[in-house]
């Protein structure tokens, strides 16, 4: 497994780099504990960790909303928040969920935070403001009242919020919480495009298979301490995969597993698992048959982060923090 | 191809969309650099904004603030008030009595039924003490404490707004609060006072007597002062606004406040005090009615309401300009 570089010299490469970043609330809790982070440029960067473990400290420090207590945050090559209104024009937000003005209108909520930006020009914010809500497929809701908005409608309105401008850099802090299932294929739909447009998309979450399904690369956090970061695939190449025989005969396969000397054997409901073979598993599909297991399915299942994690970790991914 | 060099093709591409984009958004753009990615040290990130976009924002809060149901609440309130007094004293007076005759009721009321342009200067006698005040309070206190706790404030610095620029946004709109607020009161007392009472030459407090148009003149110039009598009370709010992330927490404490000092006003046995008290002065602006006018009250009045923007601004800055912005 590859660690990328705490901190690259050259800003063109990465997108946001931290040093030492640390940030101590008024009321003592340490949230955020010598973070080096390092994103690099046209990742769909995964920022993975259970709740309460400093994901959303981190991306107000980032964003120049509270001040490290110590440590440094660049993004774009420009240090936070001293930087705050060279660097967030090129970076789109969403943090925490969205917030609008419940008594304007989808339409003019958009309005009102293009204003906010002073880089933003006026004569062509209504041609930015209908992008966007089409971007998201708000066109035909822009003119109800954002109170009248669904959970989901809100964050799509809080994108479009985001993606006002073309950005470098999209900053998203959970941004599929409390959406259901089409919902959550919106958001990350929306995510793959967005990336594809090459801005660098910075994911919090605290779902793994979130980050699975769409970053190139993640950094993972427990307690304020980043324990790894790194590309995807280095990081659950750091994982063994599994063999998984599917049949109703657990406890027959099982034994046969461990009689072909196969490691770390988990008996499931129609299921057992284990380390993968060490030779040809045909062998053991083979040995199985021969012992009359009624085999119906058997492979070797890709190592998952969540493999990787808990074995970074040794424990599992406890989502409720 | 590993997945740094993937990521690392896709920060190539970001320069050939980047280019795609310019060509689209020229509009927005100037220059073939604009937007490129070369590099901060030469600062061509920077989009290249013209100065007076900067006032995008002053107008977007303006708009939003007088689009509000709570403001236009807040100013029908203000505006009925001259109409209910303007109707009470036609009433009391159809029998052709005179009201308040003994000094009782707000200044200046037994003079509406001579002259109905001192409606305009009885209602703003009678709203200044509170309900102008109050309705001052109420959007001062809420500027920065309700976009926090509706959320908003952190998109709307992460826009990015400017923390200075936000705040001195939020001021001036809740000046022009000030103003437009007592203009109400004024206009309405002004359109009540001519359809129920006679309009005509003006006796002044000193006796002696001004035509209308420079009755009209004084009215006006009364109403600025009373608008700028309540700079002061903004300034507290906006100060007080910076402190919470309860608009409504914001709104009452600044109001209380309001009460509180309007009391310890009236206590003499604190007069070494009682002239640093904001609302002191108010009832001053009852001088531009002498002739000639006594300006030594008015400059005081207008003096404490400069110290105390300039007092509880600074505050404003300094505590918004630093503070964690964590909701
Ligand atoms: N405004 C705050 N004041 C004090 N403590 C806070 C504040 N916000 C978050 N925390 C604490 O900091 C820790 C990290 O929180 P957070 O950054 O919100 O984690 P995450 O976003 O990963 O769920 C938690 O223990 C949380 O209770
Ligand atoms: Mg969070």
């Amino acid at each position: 497994m590859e660690e990328l570089p705490a901190a690259d010299p050259d800003p063109g490469d990465v997108v946001i780099a931290t040093r030492a970043l640390t940030k101590r609330y008024r009321g003592g809790q340490l949230a955020v504990d010598g973070l080096d982070l390092a994103v690099p440029a046209g990742s769909v960067f995964g920022f993975l960790g259970p709740n309460g473990s400093g994901k959303t400290t981190t991306i107000r420090m980032l964003m120049g909303l509270i001040e490290p207590t110590s440590g440094t945050a660049r993004v774009l090559g420009r240090p936070m928040p001293g930087a705050s209104r060279a660097v967030l024009p090129h970076v789109g937000a969403l943090i925490e969920g969205p917030a609008l003005y419940g008594f304007l209108s989808g339409h003019d909520n958009l309005v009102r935070y293009d204003a906010a930006d002073p880089t933003a020009d006026p004569r062509t914010r209504r041609t930015r403001v209908a992008a966007a809500l089409d971007r998201v497929g708000l066109t035909a809701a822009a003119g109800k009242k954002a109170k009248a908005y669904s959970l989901g409608m809100k964050q799509r309105l809080g994108l479009a919020a985001a993606l006002l401008q073309p950005r470098r850099l999209l900053v998203l802090d959970e941004p599929t919480n409390g959406l259901d299932p089409q919902g959550m294929r919106e958001i990350r739909a929306l995510i793959r495009e967005v990336a594809a447009d090459g801005t660098t998309v910075f994911l919090s979450s605290h779902l793994l298979d979130e980050i699975e399904q769409v970053c190139t690369h993640a950094a993972v956090m427990a307690q304020g301490r980043l324990i790894t970061q790194g590309a995807v695939a280095d990081l659950a190449a750091g994982a063994r995969g599994r063999l998984v025989v599917t049949t109703p005969d657990v406890g027959d396969a099982a034994r046969v597993l461990k009689e072909r000397g196969i490691g770390d054997v988990v008996v499931e409901e129609n299921r057992v698992t284990g380390e993968p073979p060490e030779g040809d598993p045909a062998a053991v599909t083979a040995a199985l048959v021969a012992a009359g297991v009624r085999v119906r399915g058997f492979g070797v299942e890709r190592a998952s982060l969540e493999d990787a994690f808990v074995a970074l970790t040794g424990e599992g991914f406890d989502v409720e923090g | 191809m590993s997945r740094a060099e993937r990521a690392q093709s896709t920060g190539q591409r970001t320069d050939q969309r980047t280019d795609q984009r310019t060509d689209q958004r020229t509009d927005q753009r100037t220059g073939e650099q604009a937007g490129r990615r070369t590099g901060p040290a030469d600062g061509t990130y920077a989009r290249t904004p013209s100065p007076l976009w900067t006032f995008g924002l002053l107008r977007s809060e303006l708009v939003t603030t007088f689009r509000r149901w709570r403001t236009l609440a807040l100013l029908a309130v203000l505006a009925a008030v001259p109409v209910l007094v303007g109707v009470a004293v036609k009433i009391e007076t159809s029998d052709g009595s005179a009201v308040g005759g003994d000094g009782e009721g707000p200044a200046f009321i037994a003079q509406i039924t001579n002259n109905g342009l001192f409606l305009v200067l009885t209602a703003l006698a009678a709203t200044l003490p509170f309900f102008l005040p109050m309705a001052v309070g109420v959007i001062a206190g809420d500027a920065i404490a309700g976009e926090a706790n509706a959320g908003t404030l952190r998109y709307l610095l992460v826009a990015p707004a400017g923390r200075a620029r936000l705040l001195i946004v939020k001021g001036a709109t809740t000046i022009v609060f000030c103003l437009v607020a007592t203009v109400v009161v004024a206009v309405s007392a002004l359109v009540v006072g001519a359809l129920l009472f006679p309009l005509g030459e003006v006796t002044t407090i000193s006796g002696t007597r001004i035509g209308l148009a420079e009755g009209l003149a004084r009215a006006l110039l009364i109403a600025l002062v009373v608008a700028a009598s309540l700079i002061g009370l903004a300034a507290l709010g906006l100060f007080v606004s910076t402190l919470t992330n309860s608009g409504i927490a914001a709104m009452a404490t600044t109001v209380g406040l309001l009460i509180t000092v309007q009391i310890l006003d009236q206590i003499p046995q604190l007069d070494a005090l009682r002239p640093y008290f904001f609302p002191h002065y108010w009832l001053s602006f009852a001088d531009l009615l002498r002739d000639p006018v006594h300006w030594d009250d008015l400059l005081r009045n207008l003096g404490l309401q400069g110290v105390y923007a300039a007092v509880f601004g600074s505050a404003a800055w300094a505590r918004f300009t630093t503070r964690d912005v964590t909701v």
